[in-house]
């Protein structure tokens, strides 16, 4: 008898849990967005009210007010755009280049350990400390800038996917040589699918880095970007530009963030 | 006949930063065609390293290996590859030597609707139980057309009752396809169910100590009914006393 009584108790039971935990997540993602809400209400009326000096510390209408003057004269989006260009040339080309280099030190074990102390040093090093040489030597541009964020992530690629091709199981190598597989072939049907999650968790790291990079890089050559317009502005006491600036900076972030994690899904849905 | 494999006087060194390792030493023996060998050894004898000689991993420092017929080898793990389905795991051996045609390629799906697996042609190895995964791992090396098959202790990573059964399967797939194989084994009844010779061998460097003929009375010799045949205590005690394993 009681065992009949089982099925709906535990289907009810599991029916609360279920509405507990929707519950839980609505009330986070709507304190998140009051925190965030409150934060902006409470900047606007402290700048109003003079408890801030708002030519220091700006305010949201303010920012609001700049942002439409500027999307209106079509400035805003050259300097998103640029910005926007900068980092993805930087990221996709510090993980290209930085996979193509770690394949060539896979293949070459030599060459891999005459290069590790290099290496090691260039990781450590912050890479934008060497802006400045790169616009010497590179102009003051576009050039320099994409260099400068290529380079804030290929060193560490290098090291993250060298890592995970040397990690892969000795005995599934040997599985392609049994079958006398060439090098090329342990490379093309295990070492680099093995390592595709790293490959594309580094694309999400670079991301963060190579606006690290941009950012930096338009600081120096100062002539476009939101790079430019943080500098410019804070030299210029424009500090509604500065915040405009970081305010957008965060948003782009979050997207480009967010578009590798659904990139990073739809490859991984692929493979298993 | 000429025989399938033969070793004279093969002896092998490992070098290594603490020092030189004899593997193997002065061994000679022969395999003839559609034979099932079996060498046991006590662990860490270089039994492994005279299959990896034999598939032409790396050369004997002494004496000489001859082949006659191409070689298939089954390792210890299945080592599928995760992120391919079970039909291109199957395929990958003739992939790897560019031999994927249309004929090939019905020959592998033959088989794994043959030996059990046809429903699960498009699945991925981990929604597979691991002696379906061994299946997998021996269509693909037999794919590839093997005259000898190696297989290295291909039974050594599954539970007693899997192996049990996963060993028959194995030893009778192999026996039908009428294939020569050398199998290495510290598992003594493993040893005498499936094979015609027993190879005994001495601890590190790996000397050939005796040879078993394997003749049991049964008829319809599978793996599982030489189990019953009562030569089989006899062969095992042997063995085992030729084994000489200490246990501390």
């Amino acid at each position: 008898m009681w065992r009949e009584r089982i099925p709906p108790d535990v289907s009810l039971r599991q029916a609360a849990y279920l509405q507990k935990r929707k519950l839980r997540k609505y009330t986070i993602l709507t304190i998140q967005i009051l925190l965030l809400f409150l934060f902006f209400v409470l900047w606007e009326i402290a700048a109003q009210k003079r408890w801030i000096d708002p030519f220091l510390c700006s305010s949201p209408s303010e920012i609001w007010a700049t942002a439409t003057e500027m999307i209106k004269n079509g400035m805003l989006w050259t300097h998103i755009g640029t910005t926007l260009a900068e980092t993805a040339i930087g990221f996709l080309l510090g993980t290209l280049i930085g996979t193509l280099t770690a394949i060539l030190l896979w293949w070459n074990r030599f060459v891999c350990d005459v290069a590790e102390p290099y290496l090691v040093v260039l990781n450590a090093l912050p890479k934008t400390a060497l802006a400045p040489i790169i616009i010497v030597w590179l102009g003051n541009g576009k050039t320099s800038i994409i260099v400068v964020a290529l380079l804030t992530s290929v060193v560490v690629t290098i090291m993250t996917v060298l890592n995970g091709f040397l990690q892969v199981d000795e005995e599934k190598i040997k599985l392609v040589r049994i079958f006398g597989g060439t090098k090329f072939q342990v490379l093309q049907k295990i070492v680099f699918p093995a390592n595709i999650p790293i490959i594309v968790n580094a694309l999400k790291i670079n991301v963060g880095l190579s606006f690290v990079g941009v950012i930096v890089g338009e600081f120096l050559v100062a002539q476009s970007g939101l790079g430019f317009l943080i500098i410019y502005g804070s030299q210029t006491f424009k500090l509604s530009w500065v915040l405009m600036s970081v305010v957008i900076l965060a948003i782009l972030a979050a997207l480009l963030y967010q578009a590798i994690s659904i990139l990073e899904k739809q490859i991984l849905k692929k493979r298993v | 006949m000429l025989p399938m494999v033969s070793f004279e006087d093969v002896s092998l060194s490992y070098h290594s930063p603490d020092g030189e390792t004899r593997a193997v030493s002065h061994l000679s023996f022969s395999v003839s065609e559609g034979e099932f060998v079996t060498i046991v050894g006590p662990s860490g004898c270089g039994k492994s390293s005279i299959l990896s000689m034999l598939a032409g991993l790396f050369k004997p420092s002494f004496g000489k290996i001859s082949v006659n017929g191409n070689i298939g080898y089954m390792l210890q793990k299945d080592h599928l590859l995760e992120w391919r389905t079970i039909r291109r795991n199957a395929q990958l051996g003739l992939e790897l030597q560019g031999k994927l045609n249309a004929e090939n390629i019905a020959f592998v799906d033959d088989m794994l609707n043959q030996y059990g697996l046809g429903e699960f042609k498009n699945r991925f190895p981990s929604e597979l139980s691991g002696g379906m995964r061994q299946r997998v791992a021996l269509i693909r090396t037999l794919a590839v057309r093997p005259d000898i098959l190696l297989l290295d202790e291909p039974f050594s990573a599954l539970d007693y009752q899997t192996r049990l059964s996963v060993s028959d399967e194995i030893g009778t797939i192999i026996r039908k396809e009428k294939k020569t194989a050398i199998l290495v084994s510290h598992d003594i009844s493993e040893a005498i169910s499936l094979s015609d010779r027993v190879f005994v061998l001495s601890g590190r460097p790996a000397k050939l100590k005796k040879i078993h003929d394997i003749i049991l009375s049964v008829d319809d010799r599978t793996p599982i009914k030489a189990r019953e045949a009562p030569e089989f205590r006899d062969y095992f005690n042997t063995i085992w006393k030729e084994l000489d394993v200490h246990v501390a």
